[in-house]
């Protein structure tokens, strides 16, 4: 039996560019940046007071009528991936009980999904009211909260912050039961959980799934530990636009934001019954981990993305040469950024030289748990329309840093392209996709 | 080309001890691991009674603590879990020149780990700082400054549900594939099958696999309470945990790690090792249902069992005990009952079927391995761990549920079963390990 080959028949994404996957290309195409001031909340008092938000939507356009009262339960990651995934059911053609059609064109018990999400971290204007019920002399009491503080809190409260939640409703208005995951792996979830959506198809035990990542990240625990941890720009609260520079000299940490992204995976065969336009294939698939005890940051020498990177291109079977495109994880972070180019100069060696790289955080932000996500869906894009966007913030390359970065936008045929991506705690990955040939 | 999956290495930390003979000589001398709650106060609460891992020290098992300090419960769980597994399975631990001729990049983790708790001080401290009572808003400032004095950059970082698999990485030199899931009380049986299928299809030859949580914390408990899905029999929590009986009312939360090693056959036996039981099938399904319920006619469990059937390539004769999920509730026990009888059709009353959860609790996200893990010592000792605490059957319920003893049978093939919230179905078939 040949391998059962996997594409990518559709996309959605909703970013701080905009609420569709166009918004991002177009954003990214013009370079522009979703790095603002925060607004959701008031960031005065914040060492960095930066993100990239999702434009302003109404998570009620996005479901069927029926299951606009389960919209309550939705906390912003949840509603992002599904955003992200109404759009990129509709981009594929793929038609769903979402649609309220009366046939549905791929059975729902072959239907899988794999989202990556990250630790949702619960809404303090909703619990607040509660805990302040829970004080004694001014200090948090906590047989007041068992008494008083936790009866007040909304029963289903535990429901909205699991990571399962994100698959979980996007799993019912889509009426997707077979394979359901949901993959932490921090900031780079997203790359992992398309990888294992690709698997779940080529396996057999799906004709199609979601897949992709969504992350809210701006949330002020959140936010604030990207401070704490000293992984957020802190010296330009008056440049958003220019804070966040991967691989350039001035580079001092990265902008985070949030977004949710999602691929429709298709086994080739499949997608060919129901004539999808076919956007990419997805040719090799890699996973390892950074050994370092700090756990904040890549290893100096990049080595375990470094695997992470050659086994990808081993499992897609591609020389490194024939790589067109890499779109790093390029946070921003000098030392990171400086551990990614090591690893990719390990990989790559001199060829590295004429490939392009082209990190796209400076205008994206760091959107973690869907930063791989929305990685793979500009590669996609680029792939598609032979084109590759011009960097911004990198006007002197950093120490050590010999990626080929361009300024410009670039038209070139493109057919193998590579993303990367790892996370603090060590996990790294490496997907690697492909213009869509008919033969493998 | 498709790989024999076996499995080779076993470790747990629960309620019911630190490794696995002591977890099996409790499971097995009808022990209880429910307590009133030590952790935080929970005097007040709903529930005042939880199933804790008790005077756990993770220096029995790992010499450099250092590099683990800020590990949180979950992390520290699973090392000790972990270091168990590897040492049976010969892998090489806390070394930089391992000598076990295992190909570091072809050694992979998959776990099922959980986030850890928030700093408690921190967390409300800071709200409290920041609640501005009069306008009924949070003044940002305020809080920011009483977060920032309240807490440290590595607490906050081991919160987050990756890190127990980058302390396992750390412990093992593992480079080879590396995931965690979290698909709530499903995650380590999802984990577990999804490592299984990387193993089986060439991606890795030997993975770390398993799962670790503690939500036994106030944000934990009360969310759980809020649910009204834990047991509130605060008067006798032994006897708490007791799935299928009429008078169920919740289950037990606890807390641990457990740890298998899966690799393919070949690898077992070019390194000589003792294999202890062959993963033979994995079915994942998803309810597309409801957010809060199951699906009332087990949908997705049903279809989930199925596919982990058809994935091993067994009859439903073939098994000789289904591990449940049985977790005291009364929807879960009564809608999974409905399922091994959708299953198992006329043979569904004379399959055994147990909840080792009647004594160590619910893992929540380490769940799924530790009943695996019961699993694999029922087939090598022939016996059926017992649902304990069942002395009120449910007339409406009534397979044979291996009431509060233990018993003696042929154990060659088992089904163990894992449901999440949100309508997670996973299900794996072990087998007796056969040439």
């Amino acid at each position: 039996m040949s391998k059962r080959r996997v594409v990518v028949t559709g996309v959605g994404a909703a970013s701080p560019l905009g609420l569709t996957s166009s918004d991002l290309w177009s954003g990214l195409l013009e370079g522009r940046s979703g790095s603002q001031t925060i607004r959701v909340f008031d960031p005065a008092a914040f060492p960095c007071r930066l993100a990239g938000e999702v434009p302003a939507y109404n998570i009620r356009d996005y479901v069927p009528k029926s299951y606009r009262k389960a919209t309550k339960l939705m906390s912003r990651d949840i509603e992002l991936s599904v955003i992200a995934a109404d759009e990129a059911v509709k981009n594929s053609g793929l038609v769903t009980k979402a649609s309220e059609a009366a046939t549905v064109t791929v059975a729902p018990e072959r239907f899988a999904i794999s989202f990556g999400a990250g630790l949702i971290s619960c809404d303090l204007d909703e619990i607040a009211p509660c805990v302040a019920m829970s004080v004694t002399d001014g200090k948090f009491d906590i047989r007041k909260w068992g008494k008083d503080g936790l009866q007040a809190l909304t029963p289903l409260w535990l429901l909205k912050y699991l990571p399962n939640m994100l698959p979980c409703h996007v799993g019912i208005i889509h009426d997707i039961q077979g394979p359901s995951n949901t993959i932490t792996c921090g900031e780079t979830a997203g790359h992992i959980a398309v990888a294992e959506a690709a698997e779940m198809v080529a396996r057999g035990d799906a004709d199609a799934a979601l897949a992709g990542g969504c992350e809210a990240k701006v949330n002020p625990i959140v936010m604030l530990r990207q401070c704490l941890l000293k992984r957020s720009a802190q010296n330009a609260n008056d440049r958003p636009e220019q804070a966040c520079r991967p691989f350039d000299a001035a580079a001092a940490g990265s902008v985070f934001g949030e977004a949710g992204g999602v691929l429709v995976l298709e086994e080739l065969k499949f997608a060919q019954s129901r004539k999808a336009v076919i956007a990419a294939e997805l040719a090799g698939t890699a996973s390892s981990n950074t050994l370092n005890p700090e756990f904040t940051h890549l290893e100096a020498d990049g080595k375990g993305l470094q695997i992470a990177i050659h086994k990808a291109l081993q499992d897609a079977n591609v020389r490194p040469d024939q790589i067109d495109l890499i779109i790093p994880t390029g946070t921003g972070i000098p030392a990171d950024d400086k551990a990614e180019a090591a690893a990719l100069e390990a990989v790559f060696g001199p060829a590295l030289s004429s490939i392009h790289a082209w990190p796209i955080k400076s205008m994206v932000t760091h959107t973690g748990a869907a930063a791989g996500a929305i990685d793979l869906i500009a590669a996609v894009l680029a792939i598609r329309h032979g084109v590759i966007g011009p960097a911004k913030n990198f006007d002197r390359p950093a120490d050590g840093c010999r990626l080929k970065i361009a300024a410009q936008m670039t038209k070139k045929d493109i057919r193998f392209a590579l993303c990367c991506g790892y996370s603090f705690g060590g996990q790294t990955a490496a997907v690697v996709l492909k213009k869509y040939e008919e033969s493998a | 080309m498709r790989h024999r999956v076996v499995i080779t290495g076993m470790g747990i930390v629960c309620p019911l001890g630190h490794d696995v003979p002591t977890m099996w000589n409790g499971l097995m001398t009808g022990q209880s691991g429910a307590a009133p709650t030590t952790l935080f106060d929970a005097s007040t609460f709903p529930t005042t009674f939880d199933a804790e891992v008790k005077k756990y020290d993770p220096a029995r098992f790992i010499k450099n603590m250092h590099l683990h300090k800020n590990g949180n419960r979950g992390s520290l769980f699973a090392l000790g879990a972990c270091a168990q597994a590897c040492r049976q399975a010969g892998i090489d631990i806390e070394t930089d020149a391992p000598a076990d001729g295992i190909d570091r990049t072809r050694l992979g983790i998959y776990l099922g780990a959980g986030e850890g708790p928030a700093v408690t001080d921190a967390f409300f401290n800071a709200i409290i700082n920041g609640w501005d009572s009069e306008n009924h808003r949070m003044n940002w400032t305020q809080w920011t400054e009483a977060f920032l004095s309240r807490t440290a950059p590595m607490l906050e970082l081991e919160q987050e549900p990756n890190m127990p698999s980058a302390h396992v990485a750390l412990l093992t030199s593992a480079r080879g594939i590396t995931r965690n899931c979290l698909t709530a009380c499903a995650a380590s049986t999802q984990a577990t099958g999804e490592a299984a299928m990387l193993v089986r299809h060439g991606k890795a030859d030997i993975m770390i696999t398993g799962g670790a949580h503690s939500m036994i914390h106030p944000l934990g408990v009360t969310g759980f309470n809020r649910l009204t899905a834990l047991s509130t029999r605060n008067d006798s929590p032994t006897t708490a945990s007791r799935p299928f009986s009429a008078s169920r009312d919740g289950f037990v939360l606890g807390e641990g790690a457990a740890i298998v090693i899966l690799e393919t056959l070949e690898s077992a036996k070019r390194r000589g090792v003792p294999i202890l039981a062959e993963l033979t099938g994995f079915g994942s399904s998803n309810d597309a249902f409801r957010v809060t319920d199951m699906h009332e006619e087990a949908r997705g469990a049903v279809q989930a069992m199925r596919a982990a059937l058809k994935d091993a390539g067994a009859a439903i004769d073939d098994i000789d005990y289904v591990s449940t999920h049985g977790t005291s509730t009364a929807e879960n026990d009564s809608i999974e009952t409905r399922a091994i009888k959708t299953v198992f059709g006329d043979r569904a009353k004379n399959v055994p079927v147990s909840s080792p959860k009647s004594q160590f609790g619910h893992l929540i996200g380490a769940t799924g391995c530790a009943e695996l893990i019961t699993c694999i010592k029922a087939i090598e000792e022939n016996i059926l761990p017992m649902t304990m605490n069942l002395n009120d059957p449910d007339p409406a319920l009534d397979l044979d549920y291996v009431p509060n003893k233990p018993r003696k049978a042929k154990v060659d093939t088992v089904m163990s079963e894992s449901f999440g919230f949100g309508g997670q179905n996973n299900v794996l078939i072990l087998r007796r390990f056969t040439e």
